[in-house]
């Protein structure tokens, strides 16, 4: 306290100094900024913007396997694929498996937030193993899942003869709608750790003394959930739903590894269509023109996702 | 019957490395206002976590109306909680806020919309009844809090910082706002708060802890004038009351009882040389600063001169101070607990 008497004196302040150096490159926002969004400009347009016009510019050609000289072709192919049936299969198909992982990633990943979230003994091991089928390669479990499946040597179907609920094994990929299901329960497997992180992230944010303010006020379990939980983290969802939704329409490795879209093309997914036509079939104008199908759907998608990420900004 | 009490309650953190309440015996009396007032980290929120039913004590009992709530969770008490930040429900209107605890209730919807509107009118947020939580100023939220608590008719408020998020200004005409909410609505009311102004402002009786103790419960006139112990001595008043040390005591007494020996009456005073350092002149009062002689060890103290002693003072100078009689406490060096009064013989 003693050096704030009023009879102080003020140290020496020290002389004025003339400002040195030079105003660098590195000073400069809008060069800084150029130079920081370069390599992300050059990643969108090398492999997605380019792809998606040639995508467009094949779709309007003749190219095929044993043609590849690009011919003009008008609708032509759109034409060729809007005349197979197997192309409003697939198309329909992409919708149900959408739709219907859509909806289980979204349930069973708030299951999954609720217990990442929760504090427990040993949550990194759940936490981890919960996290182990995001991060698996797709093809690589997709392989696995075929021979968990398998007709004749699947363990799910020794370990059911066993318990002795069913009689004989099911062939999961044998029988049409047993496939489709096959395929949504993959998708499903893989897709839910994904929008549980996402959803964790949501639960997260909730601030604690909303949830227990809503404890003393007497809500319980379910009331807090769908009351308090639910549509505070509701953009959340949405982004975790959009980005299953995403990730399912555009998948074909899962189909392509379990069925290759059978039997009889039930599980025909247009992902799949696009490659088997456009790669296997060598008529590349006509897979462009199937993949391009995908376009819309994806663009709604994405306005979505952006508008619930502002709405999560705003609030 | 009390409608709180705890009896020998702790509570520990991090496996029993942290004693957030460390024994606490505790009770209210009908209809009070009783302040739970410490610096922070003294263990007053934890306290009224646990009567809340939002932590569960490691050790000891809580009970509300006479029956032990230990293991009993928050909607089972009867309680109702303002939190600090109010804890408002953001994407619900002013209206679903209020109704939320009578909805979990399962009350009908005639029933829940006549209390929503007592409760409103009650606090005058008629209308702000349709707007959302975001487009409400601080105060406004407060009341919002309070008619969600206000509606469930609980055996007991609990109030947990509930001014610390108004600006200075607001938090004034906040309190009065308490205190007239409080005349309107009598019941009992625990209120946290780490601000001696509102504890001495608004509380029937003032729980001073620290550490997780319980220092001293009594009303604020005991609690300003006839302190437990150092620490509750040092913690309330502004400034704090001055301890001189003396052959194992310590000799208290308030800066406002420090006063030029002209103006003590003479009968019974304790006079001590004062040399002054500085001056402070704060809202018409003068705050002197300085060390005293003659009753103790030379000690740093603070006088605090109204307005209507007028002796010329300036800093560097030595003048005689003293201190009227009854106006001395007298603390044990060692513990800081009072002790019986000495004699200073001067």
């Amino acid at each position: 306290m003693a050096e704030l008497t009023a009879t102080r004196t003020r140290p020496e302040t020290p002389p004025v100094m003339p400002p040195r150096g030079r105003r660098r490159l590195s000073d400069s926002d809008s060069f800084l900024a150029w130079i920081f969004l370069l390599p992300s400009v050059v990643y969108i347009i090398g492999l997605v913007a380019l792809p998606f016009g040639l995508a467009i510019a094949f779709a309007l050609s003749d190219v095929s396997a044993g043609d590849p000289s690009y011919d003009w072709a008008g609708l032509d192919a759109f034409r060729r694929a809007f005349d197979d049936p197997v192309f409003w299969q697939s198309l329909g198909n992409t919708f149900i498996f959408t739709l219907v992982s859509m909806v289980l990633i979204v349930v069973l990943g708030k299951v999954l937030a609720n217990i990442l979230v929760a504090d427990f003994r040993g949550k990194w091991v759940v936490r981890f193993l919960v996290l182990l089928p995001w991060t698996t390669p797709v093809a690589l479990s997709s392989v696995s899942w075929l021979w968990l499946l398998d007709s004749i040597f699947s363990p799910i179907d020794w370990a059911l003869r066993n318990l002795g609920l069913i009689e004989a094994n099911m062939y999961w990929l044998g029988k049409p709608d047993l496939a489709m299901a096959s395929v949504i329960a993959v998708h499903v497997w893989r897709l839910t750790p994904l929008a549980a992180v996402i959803m964790m992230a949501g639960l997260v944010s909730i601030p604690k003394d909303v949830d227990e303010a809503a404890r003393v006020d007497g809500a319980g379990f379910w009331r807090r959930m769908f009351e308090i939980t639910v549509p505070l983290t509701l953009p959340v969802m949405a982004v975790a739903a959009l980005f299953g939704a995403v990730l399912t329409f555009t998948d074909m490795a899962v189909v392509y590894v379990l069925t290759r879209g059978g039997p009889t093309n039930s599980t025909q997914v247009l992902a799949s269509w696009a490659y088997i036509r456009g790669i296997e079939g060598g008529d590349v104008a006509q897979g462009a023109a199937i993949a391009l199908f995908l376009f819309p759907l994806l663009l709604a998608a994405a306005v979505l996702i952006l508008r619930a990420v502002r709405r999560m900004e705003v609030r | 019957m009390a409608v709180v009490s705890v009896r020998n309650l702790r509570k520990d953190f991090d496996g029993g490395a942290v004693h957030a309440i460390d024994g606490v015996d505790l009770e209210t009396e009908e209809g009070e206002y009783l302040v739970l007032l410490g610096p922070s980290g003294c263990g007053k929120t934890t306290l009224l976590r646990t009567i809340a039913g939002l932590e569960e004590p490691t050790e000891g009992e809580v009970l509300i109306g006479g029956h032990v709530v230990n293991g009993l969770p928050p909607r089972a008490r009867q309680i109702a909680m303002v939190f600090q930040s109010y804890a408002l429900y953001p994407h619900k209107t002013v209206f679903a806020n209020i109704v939320f605890p009578l909805k979990a209730e399962r009350l009908d919807k005639a029933e829940r919309d006549r209390k929503a509107q007592w409760a409103a009118e009650l606090l005058g947020i008629g209308h702000l009844l349709d707007r959302k939580p975001r487009q409400l100023s601080g105060g406004e939220r407060q009341r919002v809090a309070l008619a969600r608590a206000l509606v469930r008719e609980p055996q007991v408020f609990l109030l947990d910082e509930p001014l610390s998020n108004l600006d200075a200004k607001l938090r004034a005409s906040a309190r009065d706002e308490l205190k007239a909410f409080q005349e309107r609505v009598p019941r009992t009311t625990i209120y946290v708060t780490h601000d001696q102004v509102e504890a001495m402002g608004l509380g029937d009786r003032i729980a001073v802890m620290s550490a997780g103790k319980l220092r001293q419960l009594g009303p604020p006139v005991q609690i300003y004038d006839d302190p437990a112990d150092t620490f509750v001595a040092t913690f309330i008043g502004s400034p704090p009351m001055n301890l001189v040390p003396r052959d194992g005591v310590l000799v208290g007494f308030r800066p406002e009882h420090l006063l030029p020996v002209e103006v003590v009456p003479e009968a019974g005073r304790t006079t001590m040389p004062f040399i002054v350092d500085r001056m402070e002149y704060l809202s018409g009062d003068r705050h002197v600063y300085g060390r005293v002689t003659g009753i103790g060890e030379e000690t740093r103290v603070i006088a605090r001169l109204p307005s209507t002693v007028e002796t010329p003072i300036s800093g560097g100078e030595t003048h005689d101070f003293a201190v009227a009689p009854g106006r001395l406490r007298f603390f044990s060096a060692e513990t800081g607990v009072r002790t019986d009064p000495v004699r200073l013989g001067d």
